[in-house]
């Protein structure tokens, strides 16, 4: 099998696995119900499947996604320091016990 | 090879000749600069929808009647939405590959089929913006609850719809310049990185938005 050929199979498997994905997370919406970490869990897989095979990222040079992932990683992680305040919202007092 | 190819060619040459006189960097991460250009542009953007996510989950978090209204034809709609959307990733795949063998013909029209779909996603986008807003849904208010739902719906499948319109443009503009002969086929390597995170940020959207507030 040629170089093209296997990389028309793969992007075809990828294809199939991110619909699949897509599909699973409506049915476990419906059935199991839509918990925030179930759904984020398949967004993330469809995510890195995306950036890996389709955006072609694994086939850059390590320094490259050493120089995007971590720091793009950092600043998303940093932003969960809202949640304090999001639910100090729901009981309007700071950190009630 | 085409002219622009040739050009791109001769300035990677000449700057690989003067590397070695020591006149010039080597290129970073061995990519083309324009591509890394979209790759900053890229993590900035993603940056930007991960603020809106937060933000969005920050107000669904801290009000008390969040309302739940997309119901199955909803759900429905964004799962075929999800499918455009992914199709057309893996269409301009086809226009890159096509594009890299310099069969202009063939990338042209794969890239055409591409902004064809960005296009079908966003009136099926409209329709359910149409939907909503005919049920009374409004940017600060609604009949059923928590009046920033609109604000986080709207804002957050707008700013998307927004980056699915720029991008069919940009790859209408892309495809036709690169059948004319103007541009080269990483013009359209670069331009499906930016199609592809268009995507990317649907796969999320989705889940949190949509499948989040369905009605139980």
């Amino acid at each position: 099998m040629s170089q093209t050929q296997a990389s028309s199979r793969t992007s075809l498997i990828v294809y199939g696995a991110i619909l699949a994905i897509a599909v699973v997370q409506v049915v476990v919406a419906v059935t199991m119900g839509p918990s925030l970490w179930r759904m984020l869990l398949l967004a993330v897989i469809q995510g890195y499947l995306a950036v890996m095979f389709f955006m072609h990222l694994r086939d850059e040079k390590p320094s490259l996604r050493l120089a995007l992932i971590p720091g793009t990683l950092f600043v998303l992680v940093m932003m969960n320091m809202i949640w304090a305040d999001s639910f100090r919202l729901m009981v309007m007092k700071p950190f009630a016990k | 090879m085409s002219q622009a190819d040739l050009a791109v060619e001769a300035v990677a040459v000449h700057s690989a000749g003067s590397h070695r006189s020591g006149a010039m960097e080597e290129r970073p991460f061995a990519i083309p600069s324009s591509k890394l250009v979209m790759w900053l542009f890229i993590i900035s953007d993603a940056c930007t929808f991960g603020a809106m996510l937060f933000a969005y989950g920050y107000i669904r978090n801290s009000a008390a009647d969040w309302p739940r209204v997309f119901e199955g034809a909803s759900v429905w709609n964004s799962l075929l939405m999800t499918f455009i959307l992914v199709t057309t990733s893996l269409t301009v795949l086809l226009a890159v590959k096509a594009a890299q063998s310099d069969d202009r013909a063939g990338a042209f029209r794969w890239t055409m089929i591409t902004a064809a779909g960005g296009v079908v996603f966003m009136l099926l986008h409209i329709r359910e913006w149409i939907s909503l807003i005919h049920q009374g849904a409004r940017m600060w208010q609604n009949p059923w609850g928590a009046p920033m739902f609109g604000a986080a719906f709207f804002s957050i499948t707008g700013l998307h719809m927004a980056h699915v319109l720029g991008g069919a443009i940009a790859l209408t503009v892309v495809g036709l310049s690169y059948k004319a002969g103007r541009y080269a086929a990483r013009h359209i390597e670069i331009w499906a990185l930016y199609w592809h995170f268009v995507d990317l940020v649907w796969m999320f959207v989705v889940p949190l938005v949509y499948l989040l507030n369905m009605k139980r």
